[in-house]
């Protein structure tokens, strides 16, 4: 081990063991996701070792392969889809295998389908005799369903649907697993029956053959190309000419059409978007959150083995993390790694109450869940991506080689803020939900537990006296409750204004996006804030959990404000002389936690096999490892053409050309 | 331009799909072709090479970047006469391919803690050069992994058994003719890397290499055969250096983020998304509110840097007549404010390439949308920066006046006789008057150095150390190198606009250049609001004029990317086309994928199917 990292680990003012246990969620929870974590990582197939130097053809065959030893694995562990270990062996493979979106596939027929389909696909599917993908975005076509151009036509005579791509912008663009291994998808197409268009629809098309995996008729399919990440990801394109399924194949849990063509709908659909906020909220807390808990490990434990200039003249050179602007860059990023697992432990939470309501068909809770899942995914995918960018950044050149680790984490989590609904337009839901709840707590009416708040409007101002003050969560939760509030009533105030001096009610609504966005945005850094606090309130005392815990609670709050100073100070609600004592404080809070800032990444507790970089492992031992690993790097073990074939004939042969 | 792009052998495959090691080859074979052309047309005006460089490779970096903007610079400006004999023609010629290895595996933009070490023997009149641990290593130079046969190594010379500093040295590396290392060195490529995939950067070990004396750089300081040691007359001028490199990145910054809003403004007028009213078609996404704030201030910043870029560049070409003549005396500030500018604009630009790609969704994402992600450790840049600042605020605090950029610290004094200047100031700031913005800028970088240099002197008070003072106050210091750096950029863009004779351009350049600033203003209202420069109500203004701008820029987007006048070819991009034909090209594209090559993979028959039969 570095010695420079071992001292970082003598002063820790807490315990790492019973911190990890916190995060995990007890005891017993560490210990089986460590030997979940332990077995994959012991299995030599699922080794990423050689990663970085893989080509998109080589990772995408080592992502099969992965995915196709994992069933083995499974089965051997007697581990499940749906057990508490399925978890940990998505995290301990760092989704680095393929048939992700099979499982959607799969998700999506059991959700959309009818018994009678349930029946009828779901063993083979979870049996591989066949692949799915799950094909709903086209080229031009997005987060917005209904502007899908896909057709499903349904042909009475021969009670089949008549798909296809009408035109270019039509194709289908982007779905996982489809390039080169699904054999089967479900597509959303319109709908239309006597020429009537019914909506958008899913139906499951065959699109490869079982037998020797060749393109069905009708069928053109492949790989959409390479991508910023997910080289490992079969990505495709799916074109349908005249391609006809069976009536039946159209998932009709909710609606159906009838041999006669007649078009029935039944139930709710509402339950759809279930299925979305189930997602969003589990990507929070695997997509995102868990590669900025790498990315801070790297960065942090890098930190304190690189030396850099001299602090004083005379001494050695110092660490990097001794200097402030350094742990101005990283500590705040740290302290976000923990305010947004526990949010995201918040909404799991939130998330399994409504889902007993649902059940008990009680739908009430929603267009809260709706909102909280869509604002939250924005706010907090857009948070981390840049806060894995500053780690990178941190880490100087080092952190530009792929070795570090970083450029995969950070361009993995930027396609986060992308997927599953563009953050912008999730904000701007949340922002309708926020704007609808505004105007009914201040007609009196009742609105859900989480935006009570709305309805006190307290103007005053800070009451804060001196930098202490502002280490009370009271008063900082306070003054980020006042800032969400402002945002939503004045936006909403504007909206009103403009509806009623005679603006159409959708250009008034184009017109205030920029500060509904801002106000959702707000809203959710507020929540965050608050439920970080009480969350630090319900800590054990012992150990020293809760007190660092209040450190990085108080750091990331005032790290708001000191960045977002304008919107704190603009109705004098903080003073100029109060905001200078929100940076004194944030500035000595810096100097706090430094002192712990190693042992706090080591009780994210990752393994160096799933942090899988040089300079981030452990032991500290940064330049060996870099050095080790350049030297299997495939430019260095080949011999390159380049030199034979131009090199050399310029090297030798230019005199006589010129 | 057309010289390169009209040159079948410049074509290539789309890099995309190529691996790393065909990427080198192809850098290189460009590379070998670029250095014959050049001689061929007789190009050797360093900024015409520069441009010429930048189309045949398509603003990439190349192999043979360090050998013409570092190696050959270097023996000029380094080497003796008797020196540039021996190597200037065989490296002019490329006999000689050199790189300039100063960066170490532990050691980056602090360069005196370099850990190499030249030591003199007396006894043969050689050098032995040694990395003696790991972290001394030389790590990154480009073009040192497979391309180069020498390179300038900086080492600690040691000679009559003392340290005297860095010095540079040739040395080297790899045998003429078999190409293949020389006894003592170990060097290789150090591997993939966040881009830049066409370059061989490189890693150098040396263990007891012995070159002559005559193979250290010896203009300036000497060391005579039996060991004595000459001092050299002023150790400033390798920055002179350093300063012409920066203002390239500057140049750079705009260059990028210009072709990054191409790109994001093109797609964007022919994405259609979701629905502006009922029942209409899919409109633009460009006409969504929240799609122009994406992109506008972005596109306005292009145009800011690019001023900014030109600026510098003259100013360099300005002083360095004097530098030669020996008059140093605007080197500082020159140095100051190009490292502050250099950070500041590729930390905004680097930001605003991103954005673009997040405004154009999942497309954005897929790779034939090219990033530049490169910065040096920027926070250093904007520290040195900052020391000229409390510098100058010192100066101004002392009595003295300072010229140039830092003036307006002269008036801080005054400022302070009368502390009512500064609010009757508000009520002047007219949002709509770029000079007055101007004005409200320099306010703010005037009272953020202020506060930094007097936090630093209130640390100094309590504290013996200037270090740990100067470090506990760096947060603010780079504040205000920011506030300074964004006074000088909206200035100079401000400035530009008198010059512009064409009546439809100057108003066009002015709502960008009230765009750029007013944005900055929103951005940081805190800063603003804070030192009393602006109101609420005057910030309330600012934004409902940002978002009116957005409107009225809205009908010449297109038209303001297309001046940047990016060739397809340039752009490289299938987003970004001049046509807007997006999806056709873009599935032409993905069909050319390697993992299309065949329509049945190759893993199917090696994993899907065993499984599929034993499941």
């Amino acid at each position: 081990v570095n010695p420079d990292i071992a001292s970082e680990r003598q002063t820790a003012s807490f315990c790492v063991e019973t911190l990890t246990a916190v995060l995990d969620g007890g005891t017993e929870r560490t210990r089986r996701r460590r030997a979940v974590v332990e077995a994959i990582e012991c299995d030599p197939v699922f080794s990423r070792e050689n990663q970085y130097f893989q080509s998109q053809n080589e990772r995408y065959e080592a992502a099969v392969r992965k995915a196709v030893h994992l069933q083995k694995k499974m089965r051997e562990m007697g581990w499940t889809e749906d057990g508490p270990e399925y978890k940990y062996i998505y995290r301990a493979l760092a989704g680095d295998v393929a048939f992700l979106l099979h499982h959607i596939f799969v998700r999506s027929i059991s959700m959309l389908g009818s018994d009678k389909q349930i029946a009828k696909w779901i063993p083979l599917a979870t049996q591989y005799q066949l692949i799915g993908s799950y094909a709903q975005t086209e080229l031009g076509h997005g987060t917005y369903l209904q502007g899908l151009e896909t057709t499903a036509v349904f042909d009475i005579t021969t009670q089949e649907f008549i798909l296809n791509t009408p035109k270019i912008s039509a194709m289908k663009w982007w779905p996982g697993d489809m390039g080169r291994s699904a054999t089967h998808t479900v597509a959303f197409a319109q709908l239309y029956i006597h020429g009537q268009c019914y909506g958008v629809h899913p139906f499951i098309v065959q699109i490869r053959s079982l037998r020797d995996h060749s393109v069905c008729p009708g069928v053109t399919a492949g790989d959409i190309g390479p991508k910023m990440s997910f080289e490992h990801a079969d990505n495709g394109y799916l074109l349908l000419q005249n391609v006809r399924v069976p009536r039946e194949n159209m998932l009709s849990k909710f609606c159906e059409v009838q041999p006669d063509g007649t078009y029935v709908r039944r139930g709710s659909q509402q339950i759809n978007y279930f299925t979305m906020t189930a997602v969003r909220i589990s990507l929070i807390s695997d997509e995102v959150i868990i590669p900025l808990m790498k990315a801070c490990t790297i960065a942090i434990r890098y930190s304190v083995v690189r030396r850099q200039s001299k602090l004083k003249p005379g001494e050695e050179e110092a660490k990097i993390l001794d200097y402030q602007t350094q742990q101005e860059k990283l500590l705040p990023q740290l302290a976000a790694a923990y305010a947004f697992h526990f949010i995201s432990d918040y909404l799991q939470e939130l998330f399994d109450k409504g889902y007993r309501e649902i059940q008990r068909k009680n739908f009430d809770t929603l267009p809260e869940l709706h909102a909280f899942s869509s604002g939250f995914k924005a706010m907090v995918t857009q948070y981390c991506t840049s806060a894995v960018e500053i780690c990178l950044r941190a880490c100087g050149g080092h952190g530009y080689s792929l070795l570090s680790g970083l450029p995969s984490l950070y361009t993995k989590i930027l396609a986060s803020c992308i997927y599953e609904g563009e953050n912008t337009i999730l904000l701007l839901q949340t922002a309708r939900f926020l704007t609808k709840c505004f105007t009914a707590a201040r007609a009196g009416q009742p609105v859900p537990p989480s935006v009570t708040y709305l309805a006190a409007v307290k103007p005053g101002t800070c009451p804060a006296q001196n930098k202490l003050d502002f280490l009370n969560p009271d008063v900082y939760t306070e003054a980020y409750q006042h800032m969400a509030v402002r945002l939503i009533s004045s936006t909403a105030a504007k909206l009103q204004d403009l509806i009623q001096s005679g603006v159409q009610k959708h250009n008034a609504w184009n017109q205030c996006t920029v500060q509904l966005a801002q106000a959702a945005k707000a809203h959710c850094h507020y929540i965050t804030v608050k439920n970080f606090a009480e969350t630090v309130e319900k800590l054990e005392t012992k150990a020293g959990i809760q007190k660092i815990m209040k450190h990085l609670c108080d750091l990331f709050a005032l790290h708001g404000i000191f960045s977002n100073a304008g919107v704190f100070l603009h109705d004098g609600y903080i003073s100029g002389a109060q905001m200078d004592m929100v940076t004194a404080s944030y500035l000595d809070l810096l100097a706090i936690i430094r002192k712990d800032a190693v042992p706090l990444v080591d009780a994210f507790d990752l393994t160096d096999k799933s942090l899988n970089s040089a300079l981030g492992s452990y032991d500290g031992q940064v330049y060996q490892r870099l050095y080790e690993w350049a030297q299997k790097s495939p430019t260095n073990t080949q011999m390159s053409p380049a030199y034979e074939m131009y090199l050399k004939p310029l090297l030798h042969n230019s005199l006589s050309k010129l | 331009e057309a010289l390169v792009i009209n040159d079948p052998d410049f074509q290539h495959e789309d890099l995309n799909f190529l691996s790393r090691s065909q990427r080198y080859e192809q850098a290189i074979r460009k590379s070998s072709l670029m250095v014959m052309k050049l001689r061929e047309y007789g190009i050797a005006d360093p900024d015409e090479i520069y441009w010429f460089k930048s189309f045949v490779h398509r603003g990439r970096p190349e192999p043979l970047d360090l050998h013409l903007g570092m190696f050959l610079p270097t023996l000029l400006t380094q080497a003796t006469p008797e020196q540039q004999d021996r190597f200037f023609m065989p490296a002019w010629n490329l006999e000689i391919i050199g790189t300039y290895a100063q960066t170490e595996m532990g050691h980056g933009t602090h360069i005196r803690g370099l850990e190499t070490t030249a030591t003199y023997d007396p006894a043969t009149q050689e050098f032995i050069l040694n990395s003696p641990t790991v972290t001394s290593i030389k790590w990154w130079p480009g073009g040192l992994g497979k391309t180069s046969n020498h390179a300038i190594v900086l080492a600690q010379l040691y000679t009559q058994g003392q340290c005297k500093g860095l010095h540079a040295f040739i040395v080297p590396i790899r045998q003429m003719g078999t190409h293949e290392p020389l006894p003592g060195i170990t060097v290789g490529d150090i591997g993939p890397k966040f881009g830049y995939d066409e370059m061989d950067n490189g890693y150098l070990k040396m263990d007891n290499f012995r070159i002559p004396r005559e193979n250290m750089l010896m203009k300036y300081a000497q060391v005579e055969p039996d060991g004595t040691y000459v001092k050299p007359l002023s150790d400033k001028l390798t920055y002179g250096t350093m300063v012409f490199i920066r203002a390239l990145i500057v140049g750079d910054s705009a260059h990028s983020l210009s072709r990054a809003c191409t790109i994001a403004i093109r797609y964007s007028a022919v994405r259609h998304q979701s629905e502006l009213k009922p029942g209409e078609p899919e409109p633009q996404i460009l006409d969504y509110q929240t799609q122009q704030y994406k992109l506008f201030p972005l596109l306005a910043t292009a145009y800011a840097f690019h001023f900014v870029g030109a600026y510098i560049k003259g100013t360099y070409h300005r002083i360095s007549g004097d530098i030669s003549e020996g008059d140093l005396s605007e080197l500082p500030e020159l140095h100051a404010l190009t490292a502050g500018l250099k950070a500041f604009t590729s930390w905004t630009a680097n930001a605003g390439i991103e954005e673009c790609r997040m405004a154009c969704g999942g497309h954005g994402y897929s790779r034939c949308t090219p990033s530049c992600t490169y910065e040096g450790e920027n926070t250093v840049m904007m520290l040195q920066t900052a020391r000229f600042l409390v510098k100058s605020y010192t100066q101004v605090s002392s009595g003295q006046q300072v010229t140039g950029m830092v003036s307006y610290l002269n008036d801080l004094c005054r400022q302070r006789i009368q502390p009512q200047h500064v609010a009757a100031r508000t009520a002047t700031v007219r949002i709509n008057d770029p000079a007055s913005l101007v004005e409200a800028y320099k306010a703010r970088a005037a009272r953020l150095v202020e506060a930094a240099a007097k936090n630093l002197q209130a640390e100094l008070d309590h504290r013996k150390s200037k270090e740990d003072a100067w470090n506990r106050t760096s947060v603010d210091l780079v504040r205000a190198s920011e506030a300074h750096c964004h006074y000088v950029v909206v200035k100079l863009f401000t400035a530009k606009l008198s010059e512009i004779s064409n009546a439809a351009v100057r108003a066009v350049l002015t709502e960008l250049c009230l765009l750029y600033a007013l944005y900055g203003i929103s951005k940081n209202t805190g800063d603003f609001l804070q030192a009393g420069i602006l109101t609420d109500a005057q910030v309330t203004q600012v934004n409902q004029r940002v978002k009116e701008l957005l409107a009225t820029i809205r009908p010449n987007a297109v038209a303001l990317v297309d001046s940047f006048d990016f060739n397809d070819v340039t752009l490289g991009s299938v987003l970004g086309r001049y046509d807007g034909n997006i999806y056709e090209n873009m599935f032409e594209w993905a069909k050319k994928s390697p993992l299309n090559k065949t329509e049945v993979h190759e893993s199917f028959h090696k994993h899907l199917k065993p499984m599929q039969a034993k499941l």
